[in-house]
Parts: structure tokens; sequence; C-alpha cells
């Protein structure tokens, strides 16, 4: 799947598109086909986002994990500061990422 | 330390009050981030992985507890509670909201600080050795002249717009703790012949994807021509630097491809144009910022004498403390690298300890080091015990300086956009592999630095174990190099083969350790016997 990608303008905080906003969320993340180029033009044009771009991305019954492990870490947090990623709670978080 | 004059405040402020203006227009939609990214770079306003990462600006590592006590209320009140010293001697916040940073800035400025020319293609922070003003072995003090340095720089109007960003650092004493001539341009202050105080330039430094260490250019420069000389370094790079290819832009290309020889002969072309001009500041103005470097009071008669009876403090003196130019003083390091900690993160409450602990016992003086620990430059010996004791008590008493405990690492793929790779982890599991004060102690002094992308920010070429990690096919894995030294005998690292995962890596540089340790002679560092012996053995070990 084709997810796309951003961050907050105000917070730069890590942001997927959901197919009709943004979430800090990645499991809510859309799959924008081949759309991914006009939704950012939208998008950063109404100052929703920045630095927007597309990555590949898979989704299972756990969810969706990007393809690439520079955007896993986006997704989830420092790997090295579990306290700090979207997951503190979950010790397992980061073997997500690797 | 310096004191900002009514300008300093004055330029400061206004860009505070210029960058608050283009925040609201940004926020506002009136600026795109096309048009606001390189103002936000050009006050230390970077978007990093997971947010904007603001870098502030500690000019040559120096900072007074008032300074310090607000980087610590910034990591509070506008970040997570903790900030990242880094190894151009600055810090660093990770997940700063760009609405703060107009607010941020305005709270640096009332301290005298700010993050102006921390990012982007100009001069960037000067550098400097971590104990200028204390050091037994300095020559001078050398922090008026990375000031006059930082005044000629900041704002100059010719090289905000340079091919790449430019570093320059300045020593003053025979050991090199500031990695100088790895920097675009380096300069030791000397005495000449006659006993006169100049400088000696070095250019064309620098690590990257491409390190070079960078040779002498001039061996003395006059104190009334520091300043035309460094302009004529940087008008030369300016012009004939490359703006074609990002990765051949910086001086060290220009240099190696220009030959060192015609370098110098176009430098010296312009510097004696220059000369013609009077650009040189007035030596009063030399002289205007040399009493604010001026020793604190320090007391007489004091005894040398200390009470090493605390096994684990006796640990601590003999690794962290350094000579110091006054009988009875000491050079404190506090190491900001515990065993299986993040090197160079500290949290508000210790940033904010060390900044009390500098005023109740260092003149209210504290420095930031390249190799990311904080320094006390000026503590009396009677104040050692106590000071450590707060400092263990915090987490801040780790004895492992210049030790494998004690390694650079870049934040890497957990923090930093460009990398390909995660350094702290690493780090951590190296920190915990080599842990015991005992096994530390056996290897002795050992400097090894981890970068997380060929960018080199971990400073991984001048490690005598150097890591830098790569991606694989999407895969992180770590090549190990050896041999690197960033001191008076710099050298560069070379890499000993196939690279490792992430527990292999820790598994080579053990084994790397077991060849030292198997060959050193009386009185080796890892570094002497490698050099002694060279890369075979190693690599034997390490490949089989």
């Amino acid at each position: 799947m084709k997810i796309l990608t951003g961050n907050d303008l105000k917070t730069g905080a890590v942001t997927w598109w959901t197919g009709v906003g943004w979430s800090l969320d990645v499991n809510q993340a859309a799959d924008v086909g081949e759309d991914g180029a006009k939704i950012i033009a939208r998008e950063e044009g109404a100052q929703n986002v920045f630095a927007a771009y597309v990555i590949d991305g898979e989704k299972d019954a756990d969810g969706v994990r990007p393809a690439h492990i520079k955007d896993r870490i986006r997704a989830l947090g420092p790997t090295v500061r579990p306290d700090l990623t979207l997951k503190p709670s979950d010790p397992e978080a980061v073997n997500w990422v690797i | 330390m310096y004191k900002y004059d009514e300008y300093d405040q004055q330029m400061v402020d206004t860009r505070v009050a210029e960058f608050r203006d283009q925040v609201r227009r940004r926020l506002s939609g009136e600026l795109t981030e096309e048009q606001f990214r390189p103002l936000r770079l050009q006050n230390g306003l970077y978007l990093q992985l997971h947010a904007y990462m603001l870098r502030v600006a500690v000019p040559y590592g120096t900072l007074n507890s008032a300074q310090m006590t607000l980087l610590g209320d910034i990591a509070d009140k506008y970040d997570r509670g903790y900030g990242h010293f880094t190894t151009r001697q600055n810090i660093q916040y990770n997940w700063i909201k760009l609405e703060d940073t107009p607010d941020i800035l305005a709270d640096l400025a009332k301290v005298e600080m700010h993050a102006i020319q921390t990012s982007g293609n100009c001069i960037r922070n000067i550098s400097s050795d971590q104990y200028a003003g204390a050091a037994a072995d300095e020559l001078i003090d050398p922090r008026p002249y990375a000031e006059l340095l930082r005044q000629w720089s900041s704002f100059h109007p010719e090289f905000l717009v340079l091919p790449r960003k430019f570093k320059i650092a300045v020593i003053a004493s025979e050991t090199d703790r500031a990695a100088m001539r790895l920097h675009d341009i380096g300069i030791k202050m000397v005495k000449n012949d006659a006993g006169e105080i100049g400088a000696q330039f070095y250019a064309g430094g620098g690590m990257g994807r491409t390190p070079m260490i960078s040779p002498m250019i001039r061996e003395f420069v006059p104190l009334d021509h520091l300043i035309t000389y460094s302009e004529a370094c940087l008008r030369v790079y300016n012009r004939y630097g490359r703006r074609d290819n990002k990765y051949k832009a910086r001086i060290k290309i220009l240099v190696h491809e220009l030959g060192k020889d015609e370098y110098v002969r176009q430098v010296e072309e312009e510097f004696q144009h220059l000369l013609t001009m009077g650009i040189e500041p007035p030596l009063a103005e030399l002289e205007r910022i040399k009493p604010y470097f001026a020793d604190p009071a320090f007391e007489t008669g004091l005894s040398e004498d200390l009470d090493l009876s605390d096994p684990d403090f006796r640990l601590w003196v003999e690794r962290n403390t350094h000579a110091h130019k006054q009988p009875g003083y000491a050079i404190a390091n506090i190491s900001l690298k515990p065993v299986g900690g993040i090197p160079g993160d500290a949290s508000a409450d210790q940033i904010r300890l060390m900044a009390q602990l500098a005023k109740d016992y260092s003149f209210d003086e504290l420095r930031v080091t390249h190799a990311q620990n904080i320094v006390l430059p000026h503590v009396k010996k009677a104040d050692l015990y106590t000071l450590w004791k707060a400092l263990d008590e915090a987490g801040l008493g780790t004895a492992n300086l210049d030790t494998v405990g004690d390694m650079i690492a870049c934040p890497g793929l957990d923090y930093c956009s460009l990398a390909n790779a995660r350094s702290i982890p690493v780090a951590q599991k190296i920190s915990e592999r080599f842990g015991s004060s005992e096994k530390q102690a056996e290897i002795g002094e050992l400097k090894l630095k981890i970068s997380g992308c060929i960018n080199a920010c971990g400073h991984h070429h001048a490690g005598h174990i150097g890591i830098l990690g790569v991606d694989r096919k999407g895969v992180e894995n770590y090549q190990l190099l050896l041999g690197g030294c960033e001191g008076a005998d710099t050298s560069l690292g070379k890499i000993t083969g196939p690279g490792f995962d992430e527990d292999g890596i820790v598994d080579a540089v053990e084994r790397a350790t077991e060849v030292y340790l198997s060959n050193k002679q009386d009185g080796e560092r890892f570094l002497d016997t490698y050099r002694r012996i060279g890369m075979d053995p190693f690599k034997e070990a390490i490949y089989g």
C-alpha cells in the first residue's frame, strides 16, 4: 500500500493521512494509491501539514507498518526512549521498529 | 566570560523580533515552507525525525550558571525534560513546537544566548579547548581570539551564503582537545621566536564523506592581522568553492583539488589586497575583550592534598580531573555517559544541578566539550569530594573519561532525518559490555566514536575505534574503523572490512580490545598498539 506522511505545522509532530484528515497513529493511515501527490498539494496548500511524502507500507491484522525502518521510527518515536514513544506502556513496541 | 555590549544585545533582540514575525507569517500561511525553511534554519530550527529541533549556540563551549540554568528550564518548559549536548559544544532540543520558538529565543536573549548560525551554509559556532583558561599546559587563553572571530563571523554579510557550512576551532595548547585539524579552519595560538603571540593557521580539514586532515597554511599570523587573514581564507573559499555539488562544496575539497600551495598562494594574494582596505579591527577591541576572560579570583596557598580513601572518589579523581594551572585547583569533568545511558543527554534537573554546582564550586563557569561532556573548569581540590558526591547522587559521577565508556555518539536514526542507522543503541550496548570499572581500567584510554551516517557528526573517522552506521538494503549495518585520532597526532581511521549487525559490531569492538590487550607493551594505549602492529592482527581476530 502507499501511505502518506508529513509533519504538523505547529508542533512538527509526525502525522499520517487517514483519508479524511491527519492522525498521529500510523494505524489510521489510508492507502492513497496514486493520489499521493494530489493530496500533498492540497493539504500543504491548506497549511494542514508540511514536508509530506508518500511511502510504501503494509497492512495486516496488527495494523499498518511502513516499509522502511526510518519511517517506522518516525511512526513510533525514538527506540532509545520508550517513555517518549506513542506506546510508552508497551515494552515490545520497539521490536515493531526493528 | 564575555558579556554582551549594547550592540551584541541589540542584534540578538532584533533577530528575535524578526523571527517572531516570520513565525507568525508562517503560521498564518503568508509564508510557504519553501520560503520559511531558510529563515528557520538561520535561527537553528531544523525539522528532524519526530519534530522541530532547536540547536542553541554555546560559543567556544563556555557557559555561566544562569545560562546553564536556563538551558535546563527550556528543557522543562518547551521540550520533554532533557537536552542533548553535541559534538559542536552546543545543545539541541528534540521536541520543539514552532509556535514556541520565538519565546525560547527571547528567553535565550535575556541570558545573552541565541541559536543564530547553528545551521545553514555560514560560519558556525566557533569551538575551542574545553580547558581554555584553566589548563596547566596552555600558552594563553584562546577564548578572546575565538570571541573576536565570533564577532567577525556573526552576521558577516559576505559569508552568510557560503558554498557549504564552515567550522572554525581555536586552541592554544600543544595538546589538541578540540580536533582542530579536522575543522575547515583550525587556529593554534603560538609564540614566535621573538616572543610574540600570533596564530598558526590550518585549512581544509574535516570529516564527513571525504575526511581530510588540514595542512598548515601559515606558520604565524600576527595578532593585528588575525581577522584580515581569516577573511582572506574565507574569500578564496567563497569565490572558488564548488556550488554545483554539495558533496564537493566544503573547503577541504577546494584545498585538495587546488593543492595546498595554490590555495595558499591565492589566500596570500587576497590577504595582501585586504591589507590595503584596512578591515582589521583595532587591537583595542581585542584588549577590550580580554578582561572578560581574566582569571577568576583564585585563592593562593591552597593545599594540593586530597583524601582519596574513598575508592570510588579516587577513581573519579584519577579519571575525570585534569591538571589546573593554579595550584590547589583542578579541572573537573562531568561525564554524560553513565553505563547504558545516551551519550550527551542530560535531564533538566541534571542541567540545573550542574549550573548550581558551577556556581558553588567553579566560579560560575561551565564548559561543554566536543566529546559531549560538561566541565567545571576551576574547582578547589578541597571541594572535589563534596562536588563528586553531589554529582554521583544525580547520576553524573561516572568515572570514565577517555575510556571506552566515554564514547561520542551522534543522535543517529533515533532522532536525525539524515541518519541511516541508529547510533545510540550501539553506544548503549558497548557501554554495558565494557561497563565495569576494572575492564575500563585494564583497557585504559580508548576513544570510541559512533556516527549514524557518512556525515560523521559522531566523529567516527577520528576514533581510536570508529563505528559508521550504514543502510544496507533497508537494514542497519555497522562498519568498524581503527586508528583514528583527533589530537596533535591526528589520523583517520581505516575500515577493517565487511560490516556487522548491531550485536556483531559490539562483539567486533570487544575482539579489537582483546587484540590490544594481548599485544600491548608497557605504557601503550590502544592507539599506540594499533599503530605499532598494524591492522592485520585486528582483522584476523575480528573476521577469523
